[in-house]
């Protein structure tokens, strides 16, 4: 008996979105009398940092600070239509749909400043800092609040903008089968350190290294969280969670977190994380999907970490004790 | 059964509260007086989201009863919540990215101050051993880890709007 050491390497190839019906996700935008954009939304926030991120997008593409944009989500009542917050298409798609919209608000923007500033409406510009200014002249400039005063008051202007993310189902081709169901897809490598007690069957995931490409990233840090909350995640899917008894009757079904085992502060390994931006060509700003893959990556790495470890090949999830004894008896009854 | 007052310390006030025996303190908190920080995940006693302090002690108000508390001294989040800006723990959490859906928060950050007030310079291990009880499924617990760490490198990790 003794305890043993392993290490195991997963890739994978992930796609952002998938193409049911077009897939679509739709955002308005509008101006209020205080400067501020409001982007309506029903795609929702589970923590994930989604509001952050897409005001980021759209204060970049209106060209305000990201103080000025209020983003207005979670109410699929009142709100545009979004296909949901899942498959890692949420800021690709409502990304996508906000420079869209952001695009057309702009335009009327500049058409008032440019009549406030006595120019034409291609001389503008926004300078990110809340004023729109005069290419070449930074002195003759209107402040968002000015300007929003005089879109609604003086010259009866609605400052708005419409945008969808729309991907055409194109069908399967018959001949061959081709089809094209996602968007652009992101990439990962993981690397997993367990430790495996012959004993006992336990397993401990000593370190977790990711590389994950993810095309642009719009928040480092909130890139940082998803990977680092999907790696423990994915931890808790090789090791331990199921939806399924680990015998074989559904009485035995989990029925809250006595039975559903997740994993805690503890069972955290050391993890390093690099991450590589390639620009993706149809994401906004370059972004791909990858949120849902960071829960995916570790799970094979770590099972083929186990496997290493003991000269087994255990191939399903999740490798429970039972499984890890039942293994090494299977291994033993061969040889 | 019939209605009684229990009357506790609730965040450094006296408090009096008409409850129907075996309401657990966290309906008595939630429902009875309005103290809405404090979060249940699972109302069974397993996920920690719950946790206050009694005594100085952090404990599961879903599966107390609380007469319990009868002439006890309970804090809750909003007792170290300060008027202005943020308790330590509360800054480090926002400052290391550890709040995300920010349902496991409450509890995590009332394990956390039991833990400090104990023991002002815990080991990673002890933290984490602190936290153990608190189930976290977005964070991955290490900014959580990361925050504390922060406070306790950082001050005592027993300041801003205590009340005890
Ligand atoms: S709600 Fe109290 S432990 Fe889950
Ligand atoms: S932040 Fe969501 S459960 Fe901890």
């Amino acid at each position: 008996m003794a305890k043993l050491k392993g290490t195991g390497i997963s890739s994978v190839n992930y796609p952002t979105g998938m193409n049911l019906g077009g897939d679509p996700t739709q955002a308005l935008i509008h101006m209020t009398t205080t400067g501020t954009f409001v982007i309506s939304l029903a795609s929702c926030d589970l923590g994930q940092g989604l509001k952050t991120v897409l005001a980021q997008i759209g204060a970049e593409t209106l060209g305000v600070p990201f103080e000025n944009v209020l983003i207005d989500t979670g109410d699929t009542d009142t709100g545009p239509h979004c296909m949901g917050t899942f498959a890692s298409r949420t800021t690709h798609r409502a990304g996508n749909a906000i420079i869209m919209a952001a695009q057309e608000a702009r335009k009327t923007m500049l058409e008032i400043a440019a009549d406030e500033l006595e120019a034409r409406p291609e001389d503008m510009e926004t300078d990110g800092q809340g004023f729109v200014r005069v290419k070449g002249s930074p002195d003759r400039k209107i402040h968002l609040v000015n300007l929003a005063l005089a879109g609604h008051f003086k010259y009866g202007k609605t400052v708005a903008g419409r945008g969808i993310f729309f991907k055409p189902n194109l069908g399967i081709d018959p001949e061959t089968g081709k089809m094209d169901p996602d968007s652009t897809e992101a990439h990962a490598c993981v690397m997993a350190e367990v430790e495996v007690d012959t004993e006992t069957g336990e397993v401990k995931v000593l370190k977790l290294q990711s590389v994950y490409e993810i095309g642009r990233q719009v928040n480092p840090k909130l890139v940082e969280g998803q990977i680092k909350g999907g790696s423990v995640m994915g931890l808790g899917h090789a090791l331990y969670e199921s939806t399924e008894p680990y015998y074989p009757s559904p009485e035995h079904r989990p029925g809250g977190f006595f039975e559903y085992i997740l994993p805690l502060a503890p069972d955290v390994p050391e993890m390093e994380i690099r991450v590589l931006e390639y620009p993706s060509a149809d994401g906004p700003y370059g972004v791909k999907g990858f949120g849902e893959m960071t829960a995916n990556a570790p799970i094979p790495a770590i099972v083929n970490a186990i496997n290493n470890a003991l000269g087994t090949e255990i191939s399903t999830h999740p490798v429970t004790p039972e499984i890890v004894l039942q293994a090494l008896d299977a291994k033993q009854s061969k040889s | 059964m019939a209605s009684k007052i229990v009357t506790f310390t609730l965040n450094g006030r006296e408090t009096e509260v008409m409850v129907k025996p075996l309401t657990t303190l966290a309906k008595a908190l939630r429902e009875k007086l309005g103290f809405t920080a404090t979060k249940c995940g699972c109302y069974e006693g397993n996920c920690g989201s719950c946790t206050v302090i009694v005594n100085g002690e952090p404990v599961l108000s879903c599966i107390l009863p609380v007469e319990e508390v009868e002439g006890q001294n309970v804090l809750t989040l909003e007792g170290i919540t300060p008027a202005e800006g943020l308790h330590p723990l509360q800054q480090a959490f926002h400052e290391n990215f550890a709040i995300q859906c920010g349902f496991c928060s409450p509890g995590m950050l009332m394990v956390s101050k039991a833990l400090l007030d104990k023991n002002p310079h815990p080991t990673q291990a002890e933290v984490a051993e602190a936290i153990s009880g608190n189930l976290c499924r977005c964070t991955g617990y290490d900014p959580i880890i990361a925050a504390v760490l922060q406070v306790a490198a950082g001050s005592n990790g027993n300041q801003g709007g205590s009340h005890e």
